[in-house]
């Protein structure tokens, strides 16, 4: 049954096949339920808030050899960071490549304070991430696109519509083409990462946007990139460059 | 580490019912659960949450398994005198969180 219903589904998507419109772009915001819309919008419902303010305590610990803390350098984050988070990925000059939110503040542990990366998804990393891109709410995606960044816009692109996996299908079958409809239960959005890191009742935890590339990844029975992999970056970059001028969300809750 | 945030309203009349809201960072581990190496994760769960208001209790909630991560628990009660409201969360392996939040009466 469910294969030529998907086969059905892959011609309509070859005929429609492009970017969102601007004016019909949505935050997967718009696609949750009431209840689980009053609970990102309240900052004390919101459980997301608690890794912020882990992420608060961590920013102004000092860590490292150096012994600096993140507030030492940056100062006051409601102010140094604000949109930040909003411009990751971002290039970096000194790996010739862009590198998303989490690798910018390993590499500003590592190079700084002196201190040993933070693991991926660890709760660390992710509560000083949802510090910094709490900082950014409200401020509209803005990733930079030039000749540095071109390339790798363009690999992420790439990513985005190449089929994979033992489903044969591109990211973009779903979300740029059948959007709004379902896939079983739920309804498909339209994947602008406007709220990451974020708190997925799922999940029951926070997660960042390559957890959830690679769960979307698992999910068309593909072999998922590992965390920190060019490919994810580059794919995040082109998420966010596609989700441009779209006002960040951080800490978000999805469903 | 953070691990409460408590909403209550900083200002209230006297006889109102007020909204109360509280959430907790807890894994709410079941108990139920195995690694992928068949050993079983032993359970961690909060059990009791128990709101006092000026020393009287005003809500207390008996938690299970079968409630999620960093549990969010909203209830109300009468605003009746200027204080301090006191929340204490109790659980497994010696868990025991106190936050506290002041109230003033017009």
């Amino acid at each position: 049954m469910l294969w030529p219903a998907l086969g059905g589904l892959a011609l309509t998507a070859a005929a429609l096949a492009g970017e969102i419109p601007r004016a019909e772009r949505r935050s997967g915001y718009e696609f949750m339920s009431r209840e689980t819309r009053a609970m990102q919008d309240d900052d004390t419902a919101n459980p997301g808030m608690l890794w912020v303010l882990d992420g608060e305590a961590l920013w102004k610990g000092k860590s490292g050899a150096a012994g600096r803390a993140c507030a030492d350098c940056h100062g006051d984050a409601r102010a140094s960071m604000k949109g930040v988070a909003a411009r990751h990925p971002s290039f970096d000059a000194a790996r010739s490549r862009p590198i998303t939110l989490e690798q910018r503040i390993n590499a500003c542990r590592v190079d700084r304070q002196q201190a040993p990366a933070l693991a991926h998804e660890s709760r660390e990393l992710l509560a000083l991430t949802a510090y910094v891109a709490r900082q950014s709410r409200g401020t509209p995606i803005e990733i930079a696109d030039d000749a540095r960044t071109r390339p790798f816009l363009e690999a992420g692109r790439a990513t985005w519509e190449r089929r994979q996996g033992q489903l044969n299908l591109s990211c973009a079958q779903c979300h740029d083409d059948l959007w709004g409809r379902q896939l079983a239960g739920n309804v498909i959005p339209q994947a602008h990462p406007t709220g990451y890191p974020l708190y997925r009742l799922e999940w029951q935890g926070l997660g960042s946007l390559e957890r959830r590339l690679r769960n979307c990844l698992t999910g068309i029975r593909a072999e998922s990139y590992a965390y920190g992999a060019p490919e994810l970056v580059d794919l995040e970059l082109y998420l966010m460059y596609r989700a441009r001028g779209m006002p960040l969300e951080a800490p978000a809750v999805r469903p | 580490m953070a691990s409460a945030l408590i909403n209550v309203p900083a200002r209230a009349k006297r006889g109102e019912v007020i909204e109360i809201k509280a959430l907790i960072s807890h894994v709410m581990e079941t108990g139920y659960r195995r690694t992928q190496l068949g050993a079983a994760i032993p359970r961690d769960i909060i059990r009791l949450f128990v709101c006092t208001y000026n020393g009287t209790e005003v809500f207390r909630a008996e938690l299970h398994p079968a409630i999620a991560a960093n549990p969010f628990i909203a209830f109300s009660t009468v605003a009746v005198e200027s204080g301090t409201l006191e929340f204490r969360w109790t659980g497994d392996n010696g868990f025991s969180v106190t936050e506290s939040a002041k109230i003033t009466i017009d």
